[in-house]
């Protein structure tokens, strides 16, 4: 046996935590297996329809169920803006809008680039789109080159899932092969080239001026905004980047409409929403609901807290965003009004789940271990501050702490937070805000007793 | 020293990218560089940067940015677990120190016969899948049981070079 054959052993390629069957009107999960990922898979479910819609009118290709009058580059925007679709990064921003900034009429090459370095702990969604469903992502980006004018484009891919990368390209290939991409593309006068890079283990190439540094083959470095990437972006050219999930959700939006989507949403949330749900549920894994879908449910649909144990808190959009007590999410919906108007933030759509078991200083400690480590270093308020917050937690966790230290802590954050150039301050800071707003009692019984309230947590 | 098959590689990558825009490819050219030799010499760098037309500074600075790259050798194995939050929760940390006891090395350090360097990572994106590590920068084990833990040191053992 070779040591190929030990490692495939556990490599969960038959257990994968999309395939559970528990999502409600799923649109990018629905269907899938893990070995129909194909190109000739994703077209008996429908795939490259959206793509033959928007290019029957020039192409003269048609279809039976779709229109024969293809669609115009500002149809294609219209219908997105119609869906309600925000970016399924973190951010949260219209898509439509964003693809309206593209400046149309730029003489010079423009790009196109899909963000899936995924390395927001607690995020594990776009993995599994690119793993099982990798044509509805290029079909999105087909389309959204299409909008916008665009020849050229990039989807950088986290450094650590190398083997989802290898599926990407192989999905390209056959895209390429059957005139789906490159030259004329399905006969049309359209042509886009899409690559595949990947990144290699640096979680602010994330943030999407850092990944366009990246993608120049320099350090991941943010950069002032403005100029924003739709007038300055790769190599000094107009570019507009999105998330994995956004791209993905394109062409169900243009085969069925704009207001269908936004009719399985929520009026300022459309369409559905892949949660990621870790840590103490029964059923950890990615989740496709619609926007809006109260919290409750998703949290039943994930086999409920773990143990039967009661719930504590929740990390309601990947780590950066400010912790929740857990009767607060129980009222809110999954939506971004509902959590915001909660105090946190959708973001990414990562779900952390703590039970009554667990130590907020401890779990504290571990992220603000991670935000000093991907601290670029670039800005003197990141670098010193999230080392500063992280040896402060670190203190109270093993029983140094001062009584002036969460005083401290809360200074120290505020002063990171708006100063840096790019969100990771941010990032680094709220969690350590929202910890202590919530869970104060916790951290004062540190400081007093030198050691933890909740001594179960292992 | 690259090899001729790496270099080939090396063009599949640049090819991706604008004509004058080279050193686009760095970090794909440094990953195919640790594939080969394992890891990324000072010499390698300045080889990949005569390659792109870079300074060797610059492809410096990108192998020492990016947490994948080993800068130093490492063992045959290289094994990252993720320990963080969602991870903690769900026996990542369990895992690392599992394995620091099975291997007898700590966190970050490489067995004495180079079989295995252990290592603590940052997120790898699979949190659902707890808990998790990454062989060789590749490979995604996922739902590491102690038992299973023990089934991958003990079945790479076991295969030995091949």
């Amino acid at each position: 046996m070779l040591a190929e054959q030990v490692l495939s052993q556990f490599e969960a390629t038959g257990v994968q935590t999309c395939f559970h069957g528990r999502h409600i009107n799923p649109q990018i999960y629905a269907d899938l297996n893990g070995s129909n990922w194909h190109l000739k898979d994703y077209e008996s479910r429908g795939g490259y329809q959206a793509l033959r819609k928007i290019l029957a009118k020039n192409s003269g290709v048609t279809a039976d169920d779709v229109t024969a009058s293809g669609m115009t580059p500002d149809q294609v925007i219209a219908v997105v803006k119609e869906s309600g679709l925000r970016g399924r990064g973190g951010a949260g921003f219209p898509t439509g809008l964003k693809w309206s900034f593209m400046p149309r009429q730029y003489a010079g090459q423009k790009y196109l680039v899909c963000n899936s370095d995924e390395g927001e702990p607690g995020t594990c969604k776009d993995r599994e789109i690119l793993q099982f469903n990798p044509h509805m992502v290029i079909e999105g980006m087909i389309i959204a080159a299409y909008a916008m004018g665009i020849a050229v484009g990039y989807n950088y891919i986290h450094g650590e899932i190398f083997k989802t990368y290898l599926r990407f390209e192989e999905a390209i290939e056959e895209a390429r092969a059957a005139g789906l991409l490159g030259n004329n593309i399905l006969g049309s006068d359209f042509s886009f080239q899409l690559h595949a890079a990947h990144g290699y283990g640096a979680y602010i190439c994330g943030e999407e001026t850092s990944l366009l540094e990246s993608l120049e083959g320099k350090k991941g470095q943010p950069r002032y905004k403005p100029p924003f990437p739709a007038s300055f972006g790769l190599y000094g050219k107009p570019t507009t980047i999105n998330n994995t999930e956004t791209f993905a959700a394109v062409p169900w939006i243009i085969r069925n409409g704009g207001q269908a989507y936004l009719a399985c949403g929520k009026p300022n949330s459309g369409g559905t929403k892949i949660f990621s749900i870790s840590g103490d549920v029964e059923l950890p894994g990615n989740y496709e609901v619609p926007m809006g879908t109260p919290f409750s449910q998703l949290l039943e649909l994930a086999g409920g807290v773990r143990s039967g144990r009661q719930l504590k808190a929740v990390i309601p959009g990947g780590s950066s965003s400010p912790v929740l007590p857990g009767s607060i999410m129980m009222d809110c919906t999954m939506d971004y009004d509902s959590i915001a108007k909660a105090g946190s933030m959708l973001g990414s759509g990562a779900v952390i789940v703590l039970d009554d078991s667990r130590c907020m200083v401890k779990s504290l400690q571990r992220l603000s271990y991670f935000y000093m480590h991907e601290s670029c270093g670039q800005c003197t308020p990141c670098r010193e501050g999230t080392g500063w917050l992280s040896r402060v937690v670190d203190r109270i966790e093993n029983g140094h702490g001062h009584v002036t230290d969460l005083d401290l802590l809360d200074n120290v954050a505020e002063n990171i937070m708006g100063r840096t150039i790019c969100a990771l301050g941010d990032a680094a800071a709220m969690p350590v805000r929202a910890m202590i707003k919530h869970f104060r009692p916790e951290f004062e019984y540190h400081v007093e007793h030198k050691t933890c309230m909740v001594p179960l947590y292992v | 020293m690259i090899s001729e098959e790496s270099k080939v590689r090396f063009a599949q990558e640049v090819a991706k990218y604008p004509v004058d825009q080279k050193q686009s490819a760095v970090m794909a050219c440094l990953a195919i560089v640790q594939q080969e030799s394992g890891y990324v010499s000072a010499e390698s760098e300045v080889l990949v940067a005569e390659f792109l037309g870079m300074a060797p500074m610059a492809v410096h600075e990108v192998t020492t940015f990016y947490n994948m790259y080993n800068q130093q050798p490492v063992g045959k194995y290289k094994l990252n677990v993720c320990t963080n939050l969602p991870c903690q929760l769900r026996d990542g940390g369990k895992a690392l120190k599992h394995l620091e006891h099975k291997l007898d090395i700590k966190m970050g350090e490489t067995t004495p016969d180079g079989m295995f360097t252990l290592q603590q990572c940052e997120c790898l994106g699979a949190c659902a899948d707890s808990p998790v590590l990454l062989v060789n920068d590749q490979t995604m084990c996922s739902f590491m049981s102690d038992d299973k833990l023990d089934q991958l040191v003990d079945g790479l053992r076991a295969v030995g070079d091949k």
